[in-house]
């Protein structure tokens, strides 16, 4: 895939659009159901993002587990909680919190600009999946087994804690 | 124009701080969730960018953000497993209202 094609800057704003558009619309959005259903578009946007950036075992997964498993849970939390009817409040940080953000916003974009980062170093395998195949079942075997066992022990206590007495 | 790796990475930046923003400023506890999602999600994107330019032969930065997914998969079921046990005894998940470790 070239990148200098026009489609892929013009995918790369739309993509970009829906995810920030998606993640405004979980902050500033007033209905607790809406910023749910704004999460999940943020979420596809972000697949199609992963998709430009050549990564699709990584985009197939951020549909079924973000935009499929997780925005599911939420909704859930949300239905289960009835403080549908109190929207999505505000709380007294509203606006130092705004500040912050702005600070820290300009302050990453003046790092990650000014920054000349190490690029070139090498071709892009044409087949991702049996790459990370090789890495994840090679020199990251072990954190693969601990973040299975950490699956577990949220399953369990994610049981523990939210069942009736 | 061409699409480089800085517009992935001010794309992260961007999504971190409305993540950040809506964390910190948020009543609802599934709100502030939602927002750590999204500042995952923002870490994911530089993650992801900056292993297709900086070790695209072994990807690291992809195997990184998987390992990302899924602890973030754990932690949500965890968080929405606490906010439903705070719902259930104190009836309220608005963040400033629950308060049983304040001083």
């Amino acid at each position: 895939m070239n990148t200098n094609e026009p489609a892929v800057t013009i995918a790369f704003y739309v993509f970009s659009a829906l995810t920030l558009g998606g993640a405004a619309g979980v902050v500033f959005g007033r209905n607790m159901f809406h910023a749910a259903l704004f999460l999940v578009a943020s979420f596809f946007g972000l697949a199609g993002i992963y998709v430009l950036l050549q990564a699709d075992f990584l985009a197939v997964v951020q549909v079924l587990i973000y935009a499929g498993a997780i925005s599911i849970l939420v909704v859930f939390a949300i239905m289960l909680t009835r403080q549908v009817e109190r929207g999505n409040e505000w709380n007294q940080l509203r606006g130092p919190g705004l500040l912050l953000g702005v600070l820290l916003l300009l302050g990453l974009l003046f790092v990650l600009t000014g920054t000349q980062w190490y690029t070139g170093m090498g071709p892009y395998p044409a087949d991702t999946v049996s790459t990370l195949a090789r890495q994840i079942f090679g020199p990251w075997v072990l954190p693969f087994e601990v973040a299975s066992v950490l699956l577990l022990a949220a399953l369990v206590g994610a049981i523990i804690i939210a069942r009736e007495e | 124009m061409a699409i480089t790796l800085n517009h992935y990475l001010v794309l992260s930046a961007a999504l971190f701080t409305i993540g950040l923003y809506g964390a910190l400023a948020k009543r609802n506890a599934v709100t502030i969730l939602m927002c750590l999602e999204l500042m995952f999600n923002a870490a994911n994107i530089a993650f992801v960018a900056l292993t297709r330019a900086v070790a695209p032969q072994v990807l690291t930065g992809q195997v990184f953000a998987l390992f990302v997914i899924t602890v973030a998969a754990a932690e949500v079921a965890v968080g929405l497993a606490i906010v439903l046990a705070v719902y259930r005894q104190r009836r309220t998940i608005d963040a400033t209202e629950i308060d049983l470790l304040k001083w």
